[in-house]
């Protein structure tokens, strides 16, 4: 008998119409029909697309369900607002104060000279860096003592959740050097670019569209790589997989950070487009709501994530400007019914219920050899 | 809830006894007479292109009816609604009827400015009255900045701040602080304090400001403690025992939220009964609103420092209680808050009709030295500094929820938001 | 900072102080109990724990204005009338979530945490349109508010003493159902294998069913205790949740010993630290250590040996 031969190509042909269509969608079809004041919206709602997609390659692929993006979202979006809250606090701006030049909420908190570790987020690259390498060590500190130990699954979670608590505390906490519960507010240029104007705004929302897409092709390549494959067999038999010689640990301190990174990046966009960074994005709310950005999509898939976040808080704008006493009611529903339901999320309903369709109606359109997406048994 | 044009949509609203309130009101307010929106053509009232038709003129109400900071800002929505109610029934506003649109802040500061923005942007409404903690405050603020719009804030707030986009219808700190710290001081002799606090920036600035207060310009008098616990903490029982230790003339409590109801429970429990003054325990954030989820039994003696309570004797507020309960409820209590958030749409009325216009810079213009003999607190008047000149006064829980005054500044308390020698 | 004080002044601080941390760990073992069962025995993460407490401390709240104006005579002993009424309330609102969710995810742990944090929004809007979104205040009878002084100095909490009693009795009814009863028996060996209980005839849904009920229901006596020392409100729940499952994975997911002794460290550690340091640093500080000392030691404090 002849061995099969498994391919793996970086991008199927249902991948490459996948991309295709919510490419055009990012960059045709918002921009087209919503206004200013939603593409804005719809941009900070792609931000969270860029946690989703992390949580799909940390939840779905490799089996890590982290409640604490949050940390990593918050962490990227305050490296950033700490660059543009220094642009914004010139001397000049800030007049008024008995320290001028320093950041509003510090003189109100009586500091009269900048923090040490603020003032390398004078400088632009350095704040870029930051906006990935701080998530990422973040992200290490915290993956390296628990995967080399072996936690996983459930207390992987709540320790993560515990780190949120931690975070969310400190820096409510320290107001003088982050701005406390009011967060990092007011900022205004980027390089003496008018970030708040509209055009400023579409401009961003189209560097974040292009951003995402570079995320999302990152993700593909590592999602189809050896690594990949090798995630999903960690997820399923961890052990078998150890005892065949890999490094379980490093693989998955691996993607944690990548995780981590795509978070700290969708945050930094965040901070641009919305104009100021909150400690409510560090809680341990917004961490939960982002797993289900990522369920909703469907966990196994990337592209699932993307339309998981927009549908979600797409739904919460819309269903609390509606009828906010029952935004809780289909928030909470929307939970249950993902996991009783639709396991496999949007992606599922797609590969099972939309798909089968258009074969029906166009043969031969859509024949695919792989199809592991659809694995019905979702990760624990 | 954006689709609510019609502010009768309240079922247990009397028309009449609004109206009857309304028109008592009007007699003690401005002018009574019924202006007419003819007399003010839209293009020339509106040159801004805001919301404003012949015949009505659209404000925004922006509060969180969702989320932890529901259980505070509820107050404040029912109380605006009620203010924008009696003006219509009085005429409206330069003969147009005030609709509003309403917003969830949903408690979370990125919702806030993004509701903000699409009420100002997208509604092009003439006003908000909205926010409540400072966070949502500070996180609307550069979008009303960056679009002109005009907001009316009512809470009680750590200053530090002069907006030409905000009317501040609450005290700022050195209002609400000194003249209670003062008043403690030479009617009790209390010489040594006890600061305690929710860890955020109102209570930490409010303590500063009364830090510097006790220590600069009282004599004799000393700070012992200074602590700070994390909004939501629910154990209060070491730091109790630590006042215990420094045995404070006065227990100064900025606690707010679910920490509120444990720490005064858990004093109480702890054998330091507030009504037996030993020490003394005096809070800027306990309004009637908060005591009915403490339990008026656990802080009856405690005093409490701001402008208004609920049981102030005038006939402004005596109408005010009674339109608000029939309009709400009998059992609703009024807070310092809500009673702010009432005045946000009777200033911007008064500010509209003096400018004759809803453009925001002629708003803006005519708003300093506006004046509000109608106010449930007594007469108010907008500073320079867009905050309101108002009375001070201390009032003493009583076990039925309500606050007996016991003091109240002979004048009007100069609003200072950046105070000197506080910073 | 102690050197202005007399001797029996100190002696008096110190002996309150270490009521306070004892206080502190009645109710974290109360927190955690509930959780030790659902969570350790059964594997469910449960994150509408918090809202199970808010149950209880409803009901409670129901009753109390029930007594105020039926029955004041007896007003002073409705809190016990209540609790009764929370245990059976959170309980059978447990057994119904378990019947209409839990039961058809016992293998996918991960999605419970998801279906049941659905679930806690779903109750904290349900108590919201229910009760209203302010607080409520449960008038708590006279004789458990106030405290007791041992000496001039020394003064005991009466509710504090309560919550250690109850903290205490809930525990050993605990001990005796998993440890020395028959259905304990039965618990713990679906715990240890689902299939092999199920063979050996153990009806395990039923058994599952009255666990998840129980752990519940002790949730919602917690949480009718806690009207004595904290707040009613429909988001109140949140607030108890990381502390909760902090208590149980460090003390060892299965182990009931394992929970109390976690709850004690932590307690203490919280409570000593309060004393000495600000407030919010001595949260983190507590929290730092916990999480550290579970990376270091993930297994928690005590553990089972299973067989996987």
């Amino acid at each position: 008998m002849q061995k099969a031969q498994i391919k793996h190509p970086f991008l199927t042909r249902r991948d490459i119409i996948g991309y295709a269509i919510l490419a055009a969608v990012i960059f045709v079809l918002f921009p087209a029909i919503l206004d200013s004041f939603r593409l804005n919206l719809f941009g900070k709602y792609l931000t969270y697309a860029f946690v989703a997609v992390g949580l799909t390659l940390c939840w779905g692929v490799g089996g890590i369900l982290s409640l604490g993006q949050g940390i990593f979202f918050g962490l990227g979006g305050y490296c950033m607002a700490m660059f543009l809250k220094l642009e914004a606090s010139t001397p000049e701006n800030t007049a008024i104060q008995s320290t001028p030049g320093i950041p509003d909420f510090m003189d109100w908190n009586q500091l009269t000279a900048l923090p040490w570790w603020w003032e390398p987020f004078y400088s632009l690259p350095f704040a870029l860096l930051a906006v990935v390498a701080v998530p990422v060590i973040f992200a290490f500190i915290i993956s390296f003592a628990m995967f080399t130990r072996r936690v996983s699954g459930v207390y992987f979670a709540i320790i993560t959740q515990a780190v949120v608590a931690i975070l969310a505390i400190l820096i409510i906490g320290q107001q003088g050097y982050t701005g406390g519960v009011n967060g990092i507010t007011d900022l205004r240029t980027l390089l003496g670019w008018d970030i708040r104007t509209e055009e400023a705004k579409t401009t961003l929302y189209f560097v974040n569209a292009v951003l995402l897409f570079t995320v999302l092709f990152v993700a593909q390549f590592v999602r189809k790589s050896k690594m990949g494959r090798l995630l999903i067999a960690m997820r399923d038999q961890e052990d078998r997989v150890r005892f065949s010689g890999y490094n379980v640990a490093s693989f998955k301190i691996f993607i944690f950070c990548l995780g981590a990174a795509f978070a700290g990046i969708g945050g930094a966009m965040f901070t641009l487009q919305v104009g100021f960074m909150s400690p409510t994005l560090i809680g341990i709310v917004p961490s939960i709501e982002m797993v289900i950005f990522c369920a909703v999509g469907g966990r196994m898939s990337i592209i699932g994530a993307v339309y998981g976040a927009l549908l979600v808080n797409w739904a919460k704008t819309t269903f609390s400007e509606s009828f906010p006493e029952l935004w809780l009611f289909g928030l909470g529903a929307l939970f249950i019914a993902v996991v009783m339901a639709f396991p496999n999320g949007l992606a599922g309903v797609w590969v099972e219920k939309i798909e089968p369709l258009i074969k029906k109606f166009w043969p031969g359109g859509a024949k695919d050899t792989v199809a592991p997406a659809a694995k019905p048994n979702p990760a624990e | 809830m954006s689709d609510t044009k019609k502010p009768n949509g309240i079922n247990n609203l009397s028309r009449r006894a609004v109206l009857a309130g309304g028109a008592a009101l009007s007699a003690s307010l401005f002018t009574p007479k019924m202006l007419r929106a003819s007399d003010f053509p839209t293009d020339v009232v509106n040159t801004t292109g805001l919301a404003v038709t012949d015949t009505t003129v659209t404000c925004g109400i922006l509060h969180s009816v969702t989320g932890t900071m529901a259980i505070s800002e509820t107050g404040s929505v029912q109380a605006e609604k009620l203010a924008i109610e009696q003006i219509n029934a009085q005429g409206g506003i330069l003969g147009r009827k005030v609709e509003y649109i309403q917003e969830d802040g949903a408690s979370d500061w990125p919702t806030f400015a993004e509701k903000a923005r699409k009420l100002l942007v997208n509604d092009k409404v003439a006003s908000v009255m909205g926010c409540w903690t400072s966070a949502s405050r500070k996180a609307v603020l550069p979008v009303f900045e960056q679009h002109n719009g005009f907001l009316y804030y009512p809470t009680f707030y750590e200053g530090l701040e002069e907006s030409p986009n905000v009317i501040y219808t609450g005290q700022e700190a050195t209002q609400q602080i000194i003249a209670g710290l003062d008043w403690v001081n030479q009617t009790k002799g209390a010489k040594s304090f006890y600061l305690l606090g929710s860890d955020y920036i109102w209570p930490r600035t409010s303590n500063k400001i009364a830090r510097k207060h006790i220590e600069n310009f009282m004599d004799g008098c000393k700070v012992v403690g200074e602590e700070y616990y994390p909004l939501g903490h629910t154990q209060f029982n070491s730091v109790i025992n630590k006042i215990r230790l420094r045995k404070p003339d006065v227990i100064y409590a900025i606690v707010v939220g679910g920490s509120n109801v444990a720490f005064y429970k858990q004093l109480k429990a702890a054998g330091i009964d507030p009504s037996e003054e030993s020490p003394i325990v005096l809070t800027i954030s306990v309004t009637e609103d908060e005591i009915r989820g403490i339990g008026g039994e656990n802080v009856d003696g405690a005093y409490a420092c701001m402008k208004y309570f609920q049981s102030l004797e005038n006939e402004n507020n005596q109408e005010f209680v009674k339109a608000f309960k029939e309009m709400w409820g009998e059992d609703m209590v009024i807070g310092d808050v809500t009673q702010a958030a009432y005045l946000g749409p009777w200033l911007w009325k008064a500010a509209v009709e003096k400018a004759g216009s809803f453009d925001v810079d002629k708003v803006r213009e005519a708003s300093p030295g506006i004046e509000f003999t109608g106010a449930p607190e007594g007469y108010v008047r907008i500073h320079e500094n867009h905050h309101l000149w108002s009375k001070t006064r201390v009032g003493r829980a009583k076990a039925d929820g309500q606050y007996e005054v016991v003091y109240e500044t002979a004048d009007l308390v100069e609003p200072d938001p950046f105070p000197e020698g506080y910073q | 900072m102690f050197s202005d004080y007399s001797m029996s002044e100190l002696t008096a601080i110190f002996a309150m102080q270490g009521f306070a941390g004892l206080i502190l760990f009645s109710v974290f073992v109360l927190m955690a109990l509930g959780l030790a069962i659902i969570f350790g025995q059964m594997g469910v993460i449960n994150m509408a724990h918090g809202e199970f407490m808010i149950l209880g401390a409803y009901v409670t709240y129901l009753m109390s204005n029930l007594f105020a104006d039926y029955m004041p005579a007896l007003f002073g002993m409705y809190f016990f009338v209540a609790m009764i009424f929370a245990f059976f309330a959170s309980g059978a609102l447990g057994m119904l979530v378990e019947w209409s969710l839990i039961r058809h995810l016992y293998k996918r742990p991960l999605d419970t945490l998801l279906a049941t944090w659905g679930l806690s929004l779903i109750l904290q809007q349900v108590y919201r349109s229910v009760f209203g979104a302010r607080e409520v205040g449960v008038s708590i009878p006279n004789w458990m508010m106030g405290s007791y002084p041992i000496t001039d100095l020394i003064e005991i909490p009466i509710n504090g003493m309560f919550v250690m009693t109850l903290a205490i009795s809930i525990s050993l009814a605990v001990y005796i159902m998993m440890y020395r009863s028959g259905w304990g028996k039965q618990v713990r060996a679906i715990n240890n294998n689902r299939q092999m209980a199920d063979a050996v005839g153990i009806n395990t849904a039923w058994t599952d069913r009255m666990t998840f009920g129980i752990g519940c229901g002790v949730a919602g006596v917690a949480g009718s205790a806690f009207t004595m020392i904290g707040s009613t409100g429909p988001t109140a729940g949140q607030l108890y949740i990381v502390d909760t499952f902090l208590v149980v994975v460090f003390g060892g997911a299965g182990s009931l010993l394992g929970t109390i002794a976690s709850a004690f460290s932590i307690s203490q550690a919280q409570s000593i630290m309060e004393f000495f340091l600000s407030g919010s640093m001595a949260k983190v500080l507590t929290l730092l250590v916990v999480v550290g000392i579970l990376m270091v030691r993930p297994q928690g404090l005590f553990t089972l040996k299973l067989r996987k």
